[in-house]
């Protein structure tokens, strides 16, 4: 069945390209997102008996070595569900390129679903590029000049970490024998610790890694990547992309390749804190709205790492929770910001001002993200916090539970700013005539603050209905 | 180092692997374009002749079908497409870019030392042989069929990526 999750949306681009009449961009996009709703339905009721009967009647079973578990299941999901936004996004602000657009994002959508799934260091590699090769064309979507910069920017940096990623694979080969990821695994268990040449292994894929997730102090090609997009790539990429790609893959490696090892475990602690509180002072001082929202998502990218570092049970429930919350949570406030900048045609806070009264509905989410974001209670955003601070406390790490806590504060600190500027006192010049943004961006803003508020409140019910679903 | 091992074979060897590393930066370091491209393909002609060397024949035949013959004629095709920059603008950039690629010799004698030093220590290091009990159609179609997916994927990405970029010239 895990093959369902690639095959449908090649045969989906396929279709849309082979077609004899010509599919209108109109139609793409619907079809596009049903492709993405399918997602997160199958990712719900994974080997449900729908699926087997359509595996093997389609006899889609020909390629096997996936590796699911119930973490994939919930990164599936997410994928699904930020993809959905973007589309819907895309609907109303890509202009002439709308059917390439899905198509991009049907192809990123297959990229990472192989991310994912793969059990096999070099079919990551592969399913890597792919989402690399797609972001790269959908940053540069609209041919805008900083578009092109940021891009080529991310292009080099990731063509730096396809050689970390490479080389670390060959070590690998080396000495294991093979790539897969249970025979690594096994390599490893043989010794008594894990060897000193897959500690140097890992460290190469674990610095090609950060370079994809933009931890500190790889993040150069991270904020102009996120802010010269466009908006619906921006909510792609800073929603998921680099999560999936860097993050996910790293707590994937750490805890069922290479294995737990304490120094990658301090080292994965110390990039973690060390991104927490750099991307926070940083996110202070811009005048950007997308470059705050990018200095905040390597902050967030932080706690995951910091969780994934910990390594205990309860630390890795948190990475994954936040993983998905920080999607939700971040696309929420991207979307804000795409809302804001369609509407007044300025993304520069500093002349902007309360727009909350003119665009009430972009103005009440954007506080329902951006309290999330900083772990206030009841939103979900809390959860999730609470349980890699927990984590890191139960784990004696207490001076990195305190920053983390600490942190926190920062982050109240630059979305008060990034509000005050935006949405509240007095209407700035210009922008007496602004209105609320369309249906469809209006909708997916009230969905993701509707996830944000229904996860956060009813948490004890969602967790357990994530483990009646096999997600936990 | 084992001086017993320094017979003809090797000496070749070692001499292939520098002309790699001397051509590889001649790839990165030629101001002209067309030599620079000239140069990058010499680099896997002579990548081909090591793997062959080492026993990985697929391997080397990919990479001089693909590597030296089709990416070398892809380049040197989009070179021709292109103009010549005015000189006084090649002067500035010529500087520029010296500078920027002196760091890389340098960086190559800090490896080859670090490397000679830690020797004794690295030389204990067996690799596997990784075993080749497979043949090479059943490691492609058989055990690396999520790759072959991947490759018609990122095919797509590619022409996607074309589409995308270069659409608008065609229109003008």
């Amino acid at each position: 069945m895990p093959l369902l999750f690639i095959i449908f949306p090649l045969i989906t681009v396929l279709i849309l390209n082979l077609s004899y009449k010509k599919i209108g961009s109109k139609a793409a996009l619907l079809i596009g997102t049903i492709i993405t709703l399918l997602q997160m339905l199958m990712s719900m009721t994974f080997g449900g008996f729908i699926w087997k009967g359509l595996t093997d009647t389609l006899r889609v079973n020909f390629i096997t070595d996936f590796r699911i578990n119930s973490y994939s299941l919930i990164v599936l999901f997410t994928i699904g569900l930020i993809s959905f936004v973007s589309l819907i996004v895309g609907r109303s602000s890509t202009g002439k390129d709308k059917f390439n657009f899905v198509n991009l994002v049907l192809i990123i959508l297959m990229g990472m679903n192989g991310v994912t799934m793969v059990a096999d260091l070099f079919s990551l590699y592969v399913f890597l590029e792919i989402t690399g090769v797609a972001s790269f064309v959908l940053i540069s979507l609209h041919k805008d000049k900083y578009a092109l910069q940021g891009s080529f920017k991310y292009l080099l940096m990731s063509a730096i970490a396809t050689v970390f990623m490479l080389t670390s694979s060959a070590i690998v080969l080396m000495f294991a024998g093979s790539l897969k990821f249970d025979i690594v695994n096994t390599y490893i268990l043989s010794y008594n610790g894990v060897p000193f040449q897959m500690v140097i292994a890992f460290m190469l894929f674990i610095t090609g890694l950060s370079i994809k997730a933009g931890l500190i102090p790889f993040h150069g090609w991270l904020p102009d990547a996120y802010s010269s997009a466009p908006a619906p790539v921006s909510i792609l990429l800073a929603g998921i992309v680099t999560k999936v790609t860097g993050v996910y893959t790293l707590l994937i490696l750490f805890t069922s390749v290479f294995g737990k090892n304490t120094m990658i475990g301090t080292v994965l602690m110390v990039l973690g804190i060390i991104s927490i509180l750099v991307g926070a002072l940083a996110a202070m001082s811009q005048d950007d709205f997308k470059k705050i929202l990018a200095y905040s998502s390597i902050s967030q990218v932080g706690y995951i790492i910091l969780a994934v570092g910990i390594g205990s049970p309860l630390a890795l429930l948190g990475a994954i929770l936040h993983f998905f919350n920080h999607a939700s949570f971040k696309s929420l406030l991207f979307v804000n910001s795409a809302a804001v900048e369609m509407q007044t045609g300025t993304r520069k806070i500093s002349s902007l001002g309360g727009l909350a009264s003119r665009m009430p509905i972009t103005g009440g989410t954007s506080i329902v993200g951006f309290l999330s974001a900083a772990g206030i209670p009841p939103l979900s955003g809390f959860w999730s916090k609470l349980i890699i601070i927990i984590a890191a406390w139960q784990a004696a790490a207490y001076s990195y539970a305190a920053v983390a806590l600490l942190a926190s504060i920062l982050t109240i600190a630059y979305f008060l700013r990034l509000q005050r500027n935006v949405f509240f006192g007095h209407v700035a010049e210009g922008l007496e005539n602004v209105t609320e943004a369309n249906a469809g961006i209006k909708g997916v803003s009230i969905l993701l603050a509707a996830i944000n508020i229904v996860v956060g409140i009813l948490f004890p019910l969602v967790f357990k209905y994530m483990q009646s679903i096999g997600w936990i | 180092m084992d001086l017993s091992s320094f017979n003809s074979d090797f000496v070749v060897f070692l001499l292939l692997l520098l002309s790699l590393i001397i051509s590889s930066l001649c790839a990165v370091m030629i101001r002209n374009l067309l030599k620079a491209a000239i140069a990058l393909a010499s680099t896997s002609a002579i990548l081909t002749i090591v793997m062959f060397i080492l026993n990985s024949p697929w391997a080397a035949v990919f990479e001089l079908s693909v590597c030296a013959g089709l990416i070398t004629v892809v380049l040197i095709s989009a070179i021709s497409l292109t103009g010549e920059k005015p000189s006084e603008e090649i002067v500035i950039l010529r500087k520029k870019r010296l500078q920027r690629f002196m760091i890389l010799p340098l960086i190559l004698v800090v490896v080859a030392a670090l490397l000679w030093i830690s020797w004794p220590y690295l030389s204990n290091w067996v690799p596997k042989i990784v075993s080749s009990e497979v043949t090479f159609q059943e490691a492609l179609w058989n055990i690396r069929q999520l790759d072959i997916l991947g490759q018609i994927i990122i095919i797509l990405a590619g022409v996607f990526g074309i589409v995308v970029l270069f659409k608008e010239r065609e229109v003008k």
